[in-house]
């Protein structure tokens, strides 16, 4: 098997799973924080109802992260998880509550306020512990023989309390776009005249977390900034800034769409400007991919159901988003 | 005090995965039951199918709704509770768990959308097609999930090198011999668990008088079906111990209480084993009993807890009970089908309020049984994770404090206390809510209203949550 690098295939397959979660559950989550400060009731109902034929599909993507990373590298699976113990632990309680809301909420009369409270603060705060999972993550852990050898609170850092505020506000500017594409009316407004501030807020989050990151690990800092690499990762920054320009445009112009792509793009560029400073590790600072990787026999025996899966998935995961395509207004079919 | 992290993570994953269970056993059913109604009323065109149909989606959404979030606590308790455990057997686990979600987690989840809001979005096929997909996901779902519990009770194809189990064969690994059993015997679980719980609601239904014509239908319809399940539960539960004998003896010796090893073993129906004097106390039994039903004679020797060192025994009295509180339930219910039918074939089976009363009786315990038969099967696999191969002090994450464990499992209690009673209530509130009204003629246009309203547990059945009656 020495033709075909299986590890190699495994990372781009988890890091495409990672982001097709930080994407689709990103927006639902968003749709979350932004909760409390709807124009009222109905809004609310509207802004659930954008979200609830699909946010149970969305969420799989993190079941699909979780065995992913337990079949094709079980050595992170098995650091990460007790390293995170108490962070996971957060964000899974967070899940609970804002998963049953959306069938709890349009069966509550008095108490529905009691789910919406759940729900907003389930979202954010599974947001929050998704950015300090990823902060600890790249500070790295203190490994012996291959298993977490450090404390239960280590991962609590200034960094990685930044990079889970940073995650909160980048999901709450998707799921603004995501709103403002799929409503309209007062709700649309409303979205429209929040999201200048949550791109601000956003774009500060990704510079702070870019200069910081290499000021951590040498090893980052030598990889962005010695020749010739600098001129190869420059298109990254430059590109970001190019797009944000783009997003405050199109919220100037009131194009309901391409906000939307806009914050993709930011999540992707962000994306690569990670992978580009983590290459080749998994687990800070010197644990590789290679390293951390499982019998090959089983990387391929998973390869073949996923490759052969995947499109299958993305089909009809396609078909659903059409099917529910199209604004979503109060007289819409839903949960009233 | 010292807090022993290896104990509180075994109460943790008891507590978090015996709730999970109680979802699937419901949904998995459910979803079968929903589809058929969709597919009725398809090819019929009879309101009822419809009406009955709405109904059972409204109960559904809530009890999959918790199976999920409940659910994706299970995949990540691996990794955090028992990370040694996870690292060595991830070349199997892993695959296999992302199997699960790529052939049914993905599948269930997207369909569910449209089964749930696609009504007036797709053409009557699709919807149906949606039904179909998530009772489909569900099976697949239990197929891959049973395969990796039976590979921790009966290990195969599988070799250790350097501490982590390498795969040697795939069939033989997912094929594993209790797995075939396990399967069965659980979705047959399952199917129990949801006929009863209609049938529960049915009868109740009936001895409210209320929505009789839904009623009657569900509940004939369903004790056919069950009439055929619970004795043939019993059937493939017999086989299912067979198998266990010959690959856990030491937990068929708990499961029967049996400390030493020994013809004409009798089958307790009381005792109160103890583990530290070696021996049962209040025995109760029928001579020669277990010998004739383990190994099809009274000369038959049973193997007896007394020939593993004790530490490598089971929990005994947890096993040996919970083992008698499944099959008593089983027997019952076989009970119960043989009634429903003597009533059925007299002409009575609409109007005994007695055996409504034992119907609605029943609800609960198809429960309790399916709890009961994983706690016989986890607590007679102890002391091991992968029987014979891995012991469970040696999965436990070794970073691990007492004190994060009880914190994490006073969360989880606090939390799901909250969260699954409140679901309770919302669909006991859609069972007092009942099926949509009968007394509204069914034509054309009720049709076509009953047909748009959307499924969710929503507009008509909300106006009666939380007002006072
Ligand atoms: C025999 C059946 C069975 C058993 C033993 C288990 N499950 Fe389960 N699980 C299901 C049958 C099921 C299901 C029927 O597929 C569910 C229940 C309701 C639902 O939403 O799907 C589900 C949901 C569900 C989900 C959410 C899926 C989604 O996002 O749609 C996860 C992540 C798991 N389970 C994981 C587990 C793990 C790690 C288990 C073992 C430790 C486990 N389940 C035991
Ligand atoms: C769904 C129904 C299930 C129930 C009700 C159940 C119940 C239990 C219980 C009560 C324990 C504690 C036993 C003890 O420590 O004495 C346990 C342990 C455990 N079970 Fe299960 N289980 C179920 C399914 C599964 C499945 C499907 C898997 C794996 C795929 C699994 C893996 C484990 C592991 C890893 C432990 C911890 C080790 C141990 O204490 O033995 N269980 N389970
Ligand atoms: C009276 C007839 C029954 C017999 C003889 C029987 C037998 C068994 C045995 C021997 C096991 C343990 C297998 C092992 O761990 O290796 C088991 C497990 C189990 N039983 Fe039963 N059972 C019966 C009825 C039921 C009923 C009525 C239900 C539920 C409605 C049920 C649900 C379960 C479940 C969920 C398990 C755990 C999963 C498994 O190992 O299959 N059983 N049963």
């Amino acid at each position: 098997m020495e033709t075909i690098d299986l590890t190699l295939i495994w990372a781009l397959i988890i890091a495409l799973g990672v982001f097709m979660y930080v994407l689709m559950d990103g927006f639902d989550l968003g749709v979350g924080i932004l909760f409390p400060y709807a124009p009222g009731d109905t809004a609310r109902d509207i802004m659930m109802n954008t979200v609830a034929p699909v946010w149970d599909g969305n969420e799989t993507w993190l079941v699909l992260g979780g065995a992913g990373l337990l079949g094709a590298f079980p050595m992170v699976y098995s650091i990460l998880l007790p390293a995170m113990y108490l962070p996971v632990l957060v964000m899974l309680v967070a899940l609970i509550f804002r998963g049953v809301a959306f069938e709890f909420r349009f069966k509550a009369k008095q108490s529905k306020w009691l789910w919406d409270v759940s729900f907003t603060v389930g979202s954010t705060l599974a947001a929050f512990s998704q950015g300090v999972i990823l902060g600890a993550f790249i500070q790295g852990f203190e490994v012996v023989d291959g298993a977490y050898a450090g404390g239960m609170f280590d991962w609590l850092s200034p960094f990685s309390i930044m990079t889970g505020l940073g995650l909160v506000a980048g999901y709450a500017l998707v799921g603004c776009a995501w709103i403002i594409m799929k409503t309209t009316g007062d709700v649309r407004e409303w979205a429209y005249s929040i999201a200048h501030r949550l791109l601000y807020v956003t774009l500060f989050a990704i510079v702070v977390v870019s200069v910081w990151t290499p000021l951590m690990h040498d090893a980052i800092a030598q990889r962005w900034f010695s020749l010739p690499n600098f001129f190869y990762f420059m298109p990254v920054p430059v590109i970001t800034a190019g797009l944000a320009v783009v997003f405050y445009r199109a919220l100037l112009q009131r194009r309901d769409y391409l906000p939307f792509f806009c914050a993709l793009g930011l999540y992707i560029l962000s994306y690569t400007g990670l992978a580009i400073s983590l290459w080749p590790h998994v687990i800070q600072p010197d644990i590789t991919l290679w390293e951390a990787a499982s019998a090959p026999e089983s990387q391929l025996f998973l390869l073949l159901g996923v490759l052969f899966t995947l499109p299958i998935i993305l089909g009809y995961t396609t078909w659903t988003y059409w099917v529910f395509r199209g604004k979503v207004t109060e007289h819409s079919a839903g949960y009233h | 005090m010292d807090l022993d992290p290896l104990l509180l993570s075994r109460i943790q994953f008891a507590f978090v995965i015996s709730w999970h269970i109680i979802f699937p056993a419901f949904t998995i059913g459910l979803a079968s039951y929903i589809a058929v109604l969709e597919g009725l009323y398809f090819k019929t065109n009879n309101p009822t199918y419809l009406r009955l149909s709405k109904f059972w989606i409204k109960i559904f959404a809530v009890s999959f709704g918790m199976g999920v979030v409940s659910g994706i606590v299970m995949s990540f308790q691996f990794g955090t509770n028992w990370s040694e455990f996870a690292y060595a057997s991830a070349n199997f686990m892993g695959p296999v768990l992302s199997y699960e979600v790529v052939t049914a987690f993905f599948l269930e989840a997207t369909f569910l959308g449209v089964l749930l809001f696609g009504r007036d979005k797709v053409p009557q096929g699709a919807h149906l097609l949606a039904a179909i997909m998530v009772a489909v996901g569900t099976f697949i779902s239990s197929f891959w999930i049973l395969a990796a519990n039976s590979w921790m009770q009966t290990p195969a194809g599988v070799e250790m090198v350097d501490g982590v189990f390498r795969v040697t064969s795939w069939i033989e690994a997912i094929f594993n011999p209790s797995f075939p059993y396990r399967l069965v015997h659980m979705v047959m679980a399952a199917f129990l668990t949801t006929g009863f719980f209609v049938v529960g609601v049915s009868a109740w239904y009936l001895l409210k008088g209320r929505a009789t014509e839904s009623a009657r239908v569900m509940l004939s319809m369903t004790l056919w079906l069950l009439l055929v399940l619970a004795p043939a539960q019993v059937f493939v539960g017999d086989m299912h111990g067979l198998n266990t004998l010959e690959h856990q003896p030491q937990k068929v010796a708990a499961m029967e209480g049996n400390w030493e090893t020994q013809s004409h073993a009798p089958l307790l129906l009381f005792a109160i084993p103890d583990s530290e004097a070696e021996t049962n106390h209040f025995e109760i039994g029928i001579p020669s009993l277990a010998s004739i039903i383990l190994k099809h004679h009274a000369d038959g020797v049973v193997p007896g807890l007394k020939d593993w060192a004790p530490e490598d025994r089971p929990v005994v009295g947890v096993t040996f009970w919970s083992f008698r509180v499944m099959v008593g339930i089983g027997f019952l219910m076989v009970a119960v089908v043989l009634i429903g039918l003597v009533l059925r074939l007299r002409g009575r089976l609409f109007d005994a309020a007695w055996f409504h009363r034992v119907c609605v009786g029943m609800l609960p315990l198809s429960f309790v049984a399916v709890l009961a038969g994983w706690l016989t099967t986890e607590t007679g696999r102890f002391p091991w994770v992968v029987h014979g191969l891995m012991r469970v002090e040696d999965a436990v994450t070794p970073a691990l404090t007492g004190g994060v464990v009880l914190a994490s499992l006073l969360v989880y209690i606090a939390v799901y206390a909250v969260v699954f009673l409140a679901g309770a209530y919302y669909i006991v509130k859609i069972i007092q809510a009942g099926p949509d009204r009968e007394d509204v003629p069914a034509g054309e246009d009720t049709q076509e209203e009953l047909r748009r309203r959307p499924s969710r547990p929503l507009s008509a059945v909300d106006q009666t949550f939380d007002t006072p009656e």
